[in-house]
């Protein structure tokens, strides 16, 4: 089976700072990591993959710094990873990103596209269906597990009190749930094979078949016109103290005046 | 007239409440628009539902019914909806952001090229311009986009459940369009083999909340006890629902529910960027953690340094007198 895993690299939202001023995200301070949930769509890959066989390809549509992060994902087993690279492709919103991972999807080719359920940093979860729309292929969201059997998958997807099987038929396309498995640390070995001797595909738009009419902030739909701090929440922060039973009583008391 | 549609999303032969919470807000920004405001209801054999909906205020129903849309299919939805889309060409598209609705309206804003603009926690018109706006919130909750759609485009977006009130009934005057799309077999893509749900809690409507963290190790015996003691429902943090400890559907946090209860007692949970946003709108809140420093406590009315296995069941015991 050839399965394509598309990827994100986000900042860790806790180091994310916010200049209410100049009203802009200061990310140059925060730690950059694959997106949670893609290395759970990762992992699902992996898996597929020990059990039909087959090829992994990690892709990600990002700046060159995303590129120790794909090397990251070959580590941990993908037997390929590419990076969708051009200036031309900045500033998409899930539209123009979808249509681009689409046009790279069908140039590398694939039964199965697997995402993860929603970034951690816009977090819309319209990547994955809006991809399925462009490709014209059914998908399946929110899933936890994945079984493949003769030629179609079957697919436990979580909803609203409790969770649905769902077959599908290949090629499709789904995206995976957030904690849904524990992914693989990378072996030693791979990870320095990885690092020094494998070349990474970076492609820009000049290398996929495009109408840059649906590309970047141009292809986009919708605009941010602006950014806005929630303040906190005005909290007491008052400590209880003493000795358990007191702090108890106390916490009765606060309890029963609410 | 190009108006506000409202799509009702219809899960075991019942209307999702985030749709008619949203209904509510569509038929009040229409009012505000001078536009006509519409329900949009797809499935097979659905009349109660068309009854149901047209007790709210609400200006007409679309009722697409076809039978392949008996079970659900985000392809065959949205193939369906954007039919009706171009006949009748709404401005507007409103969705409640549910498992199957968040799905459909993407699929249908690739085929129409809307704006979509995803699980929003306000709506509003721009005064100038007409133009729907939506706030986002984003990296884990903190910060919230405002965003718009580009001009000529379908405007679109998912909102959020829990954030909106749910309208009362008033109305009754809808007018009624039936459609009937064309779709075929292969359209429909996936095939329901089984489902599995039990009735849930809405827990953002919730007026006294217990709420496990990690730091219960997943037994969660003595807060249910409390739980119990003060009528109060039982929630918990994303690890402990991914572990399967308590559903989904009573998570907090930016990949979960929102709370607004009156009180909120938070045991056992570090206090991360993403659980945190669903706590903001808590009245008063009670923590309690081991750890001196958890980042929990500046999220706190009243906090507790001490282990919640010792100090739960003599809270417990103290309400019992
Ligand atoms: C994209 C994304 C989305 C996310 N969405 C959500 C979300 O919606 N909701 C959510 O909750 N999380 C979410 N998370 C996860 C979040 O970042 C944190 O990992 C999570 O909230 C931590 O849960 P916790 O506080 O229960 O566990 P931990 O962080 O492990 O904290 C456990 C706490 O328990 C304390 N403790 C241990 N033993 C005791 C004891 N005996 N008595 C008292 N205290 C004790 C410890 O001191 C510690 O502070 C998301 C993460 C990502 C990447
Ligand atoms: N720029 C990108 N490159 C590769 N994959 C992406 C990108 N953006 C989103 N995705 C995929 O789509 C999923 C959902 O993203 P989102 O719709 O932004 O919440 C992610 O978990 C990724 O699998």
């Amino acid at each position: 089976m050839k399965i394509i895993v598309c990827v994100k690299v986000v900042p860790k939202v806790e180091e994310v700072s916010f200049d209410p001023e100049t009203k802009t995200l200061d990310r140059s301070k925060a730690t950059n990591e694959l997106n949670e949930a893609d290395k759970n769509a990762l992992e699902a890959a992996l898996r597929l993959k020990e059990k039909v066989g087959g090829t992994v390809v990690a892709v990600s549509m990002g700046p060159p710094f995303f590129e120790p992060f794909l090397k990251l994902c070959v580590a941990m087993g993908a037997d390929d990873a590419v990076l969708l690279s051009d200036k031309a492709f900045a500033a998409a919103d899930t539209y123009s990103t979808s249509y681009v991972l689409a046009q790279a999807a069908k140039k590398i080719g694939y039964d199965l596209i697997l995402c993860g359920e929603s970034t951690a940093d816009s977090g819309t979860a319209q990547v994955p269906p809006q991809m399925a729309e462009w490709l014209g292929i059914p998908h399946v969201s929110y899933a936890s597990t994945i079984e493949a059997t003769d030629g179609k998958l079957l697919v436990r997807r979580t909803v609203k009190g409790g969770y649905e099987l769902v077959e599908t038929p290949l090629p499709a396309l789904i995206s995976v749930e957030l904690g849904s498995n524990t992914p693989r640390f990378p072996d030693f070995k791979r990870k320095r094979w990885a690092d020094r001797e494998f070349k990474l595909t970076i492609w820009g738009s000049k290398d996929l078949t495009l109408d840059m009419q649906n590309v970047g902030r141009q292809g986009s739909k919708t605009d941010v016109i602006d950014l806005r701090m929630l303040a906190p929440t005005e909290r007491k922060r008052i400590k209880i103290e003493g000795t358990e039973e007191e702090i108890a009583e106390k916490l009765a008391s606060i309890i029963k005046e609410t | 007239m190009r108006g506000i549609w409202t799509f009702v999303e219809v899960q075991d032969g019942a209307i999702e409440d985030v749709s008619l919470e949203v209904l509510g807000k569509a038929s009040e920004l229409a009012r505000e628009k001078g536009v006509e405001s519409s329900a949009v209801i797809a499935g097979w054999q659905l009349s109660n539902i068309v009854e149901e909906t047209a007790k709210y205020p609400v200006d007409k129903i679309y009722y697409v019914e076809h039978e392949l849309l008996r079970q659900y299919s985000p392809s065959a939805y949205a193939k369906a909806l954007h039919q009706l889309v171009e006949r009748h060409k709404p401005e507007i598209m409103l969705f409640g952001a549910t498992y199957n609705g968040a799905d459909i309206a993407a699929r249908l804003a690739v085929k129409t090229g809307a704006g979509l603009i995803a699980h929003v926690v306000g709506l509003e018109i721009e005064r100038e311009t007409g133009m729907l706006i939506g706030h986002v919130p984003g990296f884990g909750g903190s910060i919230v986009a405002v965003c718009r759609c580009r001009p000529n485009v379908l405007q679109m977006a998912t909102v959020r459940p829990g954030v909106l009130e749910k309208p009362q009934p008033a109305g009754g005057n809808a007018e009624i369009i039936k459609f009937s799309p064309e779709l075929n077999e292969q359209d429909v893509g996936l095939r329901l083999v089984e489902r599995s749900v039990s009735p849930t809690i809405d827990i953002t409507r919730a007026e006294r909340v217990v709420v496990a963290g990690m730091g219960t190790g997943g037994d969660l015996t003595p807060l249910k006890q409390l739980a119990e003691k003060i009528g109060a429902e039982l929630a918990v943090t994303r690890p402990l629902a991914d572990m399967g400890a308590a559903p989904r559907d009573v998570q907090i946090g930016s990949t979960g529910y929102s709370l607004r209860s009156k009180l909120a007692i938070i045991a056992g949970a570090s206090g991360a960027a993403h659980f945190v946003s669903g706590i903001r709108d808590v009245k008063t809140v009670i923590a309690i953690n081991t750890d001196p420093n958890a980042p929990i406590f500046e999220f706190a009315d009243y906090y507790v340094v001490g282990d919640l296995f010792k100090i739960i069941p003599r809270l417990t015991q103290a309400l019992a007198r």
